[in-house]
C-alpha cells in the first residue's frame, strides 16, 4: 500500500502538518513517501525521513512558490502517474487545498475534505455540525484517494528513519505559470503563535468593536505564553486581521486552556477550538451554545470579568 | 466584463441542520438561503462589472427546486440572469461531480471571470472552485480580498496563515472571494421586483453533455454517530468570586 503525504515546506523547514501526516501515513501503508516542492524542500528531507518518509520527491525550485498551484499540480500529477500511490494525505492549508482540488480534476479521484482521521486507505472520518456528529465516509473510485486533513489531527512522532531523496523536475509549461505571487506580507501578532500557545484568549462579536481586543491582549500578557485569537464574526467585521481567526475557516488550536469572551459558539468556530484541554467561556447569553462545551461557563459582563481576571492574575504573580 | 458567479443554496446558516437516513443533509422542506459566503463573491462581481461599465453577471447554481430562492436573492442584488442545473442523478453529488457539472455549464458561455466563495457554509469542502479552474484550464486566485481588474489582469490580496500575498493572473481566470472582502449590498425593493422577470435557464445533466459516469459520486457515508458529549462542565453567573475561580482553573492547568 503506497501512502503519500503532501508536505508544505518553507526555507525554515517542513510545516508541522507534514510531520503529523507522515506519522499517520506509517500506520496506513508500507511504502510511505512525501512530496515537497519549493524552496526549503531539500532542507526538509531529514525531518520528513525521521517521521516516516522512505522517499521524498523534492524540488527547491522557486517556480513552485512564485506561481500558484498549477506548476505544483503538474509535477504532482506526473509523479502520481509514474508511481501510482493508493492514497495521498494533504494538510488543510490554503495552497494544499488548491493543489488537491486541481489534482482531483486531473485524476478523477475522490477527495475528502476536513477529515479528522483516516481509518483505512479507503475510509476516512470527519466531524460535522460543529463536532457533534462523527461521520465515516467510504472512499471509492480510481486511485489515488485524496484526503485533506484538519490541522493537529495527529501528534507527530519521529520513527527515526532516513529518506531517499528523488529530484522532481520543475518543467511546467508557461501556460501553467499565469497566476503569480508578487509580494508576501506578514501581519502576525507578537507573542507565541496561536497554534503553539499554552493559553488562547479569543474574542467574538460580543466585544462590540476593535478596542475591546486590548482587554484580551492585556489578559494574555498577564497570563504569559498566551495568544489572542478571534471568531469569524470579529474578523469579518474587520476588528482584527484574518490571521487571528480560529475555526473551520481559520486556525485549529488545542491549548491547555481556551478562554473566550463574547463568542456564542457558532459551529464554524467550535470546530477550531473544541480540542482544547480546558475551556472557559465568558458570555452574557445564558443560552449560548459555547456553554455546552465549556468546562467553566461564566454568564456575565465580559467588560467586568476580563479586567478583573487580569488583575487577579497579576496579583497572584506579584504574590508568588 | 462578463462574470459567472457560483452560488449555492444552503440550509439556514443559523438553524440546526438535520441529517437524513442516508447521512446526507436534509434539504427538502428546510429553511434556507443563498449561502452568505457567496454574497461576497457576488458583491465583488457587481463592483467589477459596474467599474467596467458594461457586461453581465450570470449566477450559476446546482440544486433542487429550493435552490431557486438562492438565485432570486442574487438576481435581486443585481445579477442579470441565472442558470440552475437540476437532475435527480445529482442528489448526493460529491465535490468532483459538482465541479464537473459547474465547469460544463460555465463552458457554454463567454466569460472573463468566474467568481465563487472560498467554501460553502454547509459543506466547507473548499476545493470545488480549484477543480473547476483545472477542468476549464484557468489560472485561479483563491482566498482573495481587495480585487481589481486592470489591463486585462486580475490583482488581489490572497489570505495566508501569516497575513496576505499580493497575487495576479491574466483574465480569463477564476477567483474565490473571502468574507470581509466587501460588504454585500442589501437588495432594494426595486431589485426584488426586477428579479422576478430576469431569465433563469434550467439545465439537466444531459443538456451539459455529461455521462452517468461523470456524475457518479465517489464517496458514500458509511456511518454517522454522535460525538461523546462533554462531561463535567459547569455554568455560573458572574460575581466577585469569578476571577478567582478562573484563575484557579489556570493554576490547575499549570499555565500561571
Amino acid at each position: 500500500m503506497k501512502v503519500w503525504v503532501w508536505a508544505d515546506v518553507t526555507p525554515d523547514g517542513p510545516a508541522p502538518s507534514a510531520l503529523e501526516l507522515l506519522t499517520k501515513a506509517r500506520d496506513l501503508g508500507d511504502e510511505v513517501a512525501a512530496v515537497a516542492l519549493g524552496p526549503g524542500a531539500k532542507a526538509s528531507t531529514d525531518a520528513l525521513g525521521e517521521h516516516g518518509a522512505q522517499t521524498v520527491y523534492a524540488s527547491d525550485d522557486e517556480v513552485f512558490t512564485k506561481h500558484l498551484a498549477q506548476p505544483a499540480v503538474h509535477a504532482l500529477a506526473g509523479l502520481v502517474e509514474e508511481h501510482q500511490p493508493d492514497l495521498i494525505l494533504f494538510p488543510a492549508s490554503y495552497d494544499a487545498r488548491d493543489v488537491a482540488g486541481r489534482l482531483q480534476a486531473r485524476t478523477g479521484s475522490t477527495l475528502m475534505a476536513n477529515a479528522t482521521d483516516v481509518l483505512s486507505p479507503d475510509k476516512a472520518r470527519t466531524e460535522i455540525l460543529g463536532g457533534t456528529k462523527i461521520v465515516d465516509v467510504e472512499l471509492k473510485g480510481p486511485a489515488p484517494k485524496l484526503v485533506l486533513i484538519r490541522p493537529q489531527s495527529f501528534a507527530a512522532e519521529p520513527s527515526g528513519g532516513t529518506a531517499e531523496v528523488v529530484e522532481v523536475k520543475a518543467d511546467a509549461p508557461d501556460d501553467l505559470k499565469k497566476a503569480e505571487r508578487l509580494e508576501r506580507h506578514e501581519e502576525e501578532a507578537s507573542g507565541p503563535r496561536l497554534e503553539d500557545a499554552k493559553v488562547v484568549v479569543a474574542g467574538g462579536r460580543g466585544l462590540g468593536g476593535p478596542d475591546a481586543f486590548e482587554q484580551l491582549e492585556k489578559l494574555a500578557a498577564a497570563i504569559g505564553n498566551a495568544a489572542v485569537g478571534a471568531s469569524r464574526a470579529a474578523v469579518d467585521a474587520g476588528w482584527v486581521p484574518y490571521s487571528f481567526q480560529i475555526g473551520q475557516t481559520g486556525k485549529t488550536v488545542k491549548p491547555e486552556v481556551y478562554i473566550c469572551a463574547g463568542i456564542s459558539g457558532a459551529l464554524q468556530h467550535m470546530v477550531g477550538m473544541k480540542g482544547a484541554k480546558r475551556i472557559v467561556a465568558i458570555t452574557k447569553d445564558p443560552d449560548a451554545p459555547i456553554l455546552k462545551i465549556a468546562d467553566l461557563g461564566v454568564v456575565g459582563d465580559l467588560f467586568k470579568v476580563v479586567p478583573a481576571l487580569t488583575e487577579e492574575i497579576e496579583k497572584r504573580r506579584a504574590g508568588s | 466584463m462578463n462574470v459567472v458567479v457560483l452560488t449555492k443554496w444552503v440550509p439556514e446558516p443559523e438553524g440546526t441542520p438535520t441529517l437524513g437516513d442516508d447521512g446526507l443533509l436534509v434539504r427538502e422542506g428546510a429553511d434556507g438561503a443563498l449561502d452568505p459566503g457567496d454574497e461576497y463573491g457576488l458583491e465583488a462581481a457587481l463592483q467589477l462589472v459596474e467599474a467596467a461599465g458594461d457586461g453581465e453577471i450570470t449566477l450559476l447554481t446546482m440544486g433542487p427546486e429550493v435552490a431557486h430562492a438562492a438565485l432570486q436573492r442574487g438576481l435581486a442584488m443585481g445579477a442579470h440572469k441565472g442558470v440552475r442545473i437540476t437532475d435527480d442523478s445529482l442528489r448526493g453529488a460529491d465535490s468532483l461531480v459538482t465541479a464537473r457539472v459547474l465547469a460544463a455549464a460555465i463552458g457554454r458561455q463567454e466569460f472573463d471571470l468566474v467568481v465563487g466563495g472560498v467554501e460553502s457554509t454547509d459543506g466547507y469542502t473548499g476545493t470545488v472552485s480549484a477543480a473547476i479552474a483545472e477542468l476549464l484550464g484557468l489560472p485561479s486566485l483563491t482566498f482573495a480580498r481587495k480585487l481589481e481588474v486592470a489591463d486585462g489582469s486580475l490583482k488581489a490580496e490572497r489570505q495566508t496563515a501569516a497575513g496576505y500575498d499580493v497575487v495576479t493572473a491574466p483574465i480569463p481566470a477564476l477567483v474565490t472571494v473571502t468574507a470581509g472582502a466587501t460588504e454585500p449590498r442589501y437588495p432594494s425593493l426595486k431589485g426584488v421586483m426586477a428579479a422576478k422577470s430576469k431569465p433563469v435557464e434550467m439545465l439537466s445533466v444531459s443538456d451539459l453533455g455529461l455521462s452517468s459516469e461523470d456524475t457518479t459520486a465517489t464517496q458514500k457515508v458509511a456511518e454517522v454517530s454522535d460525538a461523546p458529549p462533554k462531561q463535567g462542565g459547569e455554568t455560573i453567573d458572574a460575581d466577585d468570586t469569578t476571577p478567582a475561580r478562573i484563575a484557579d482553573l489556570l493554576a490547575e492547568a499549570k499555565v500561571i
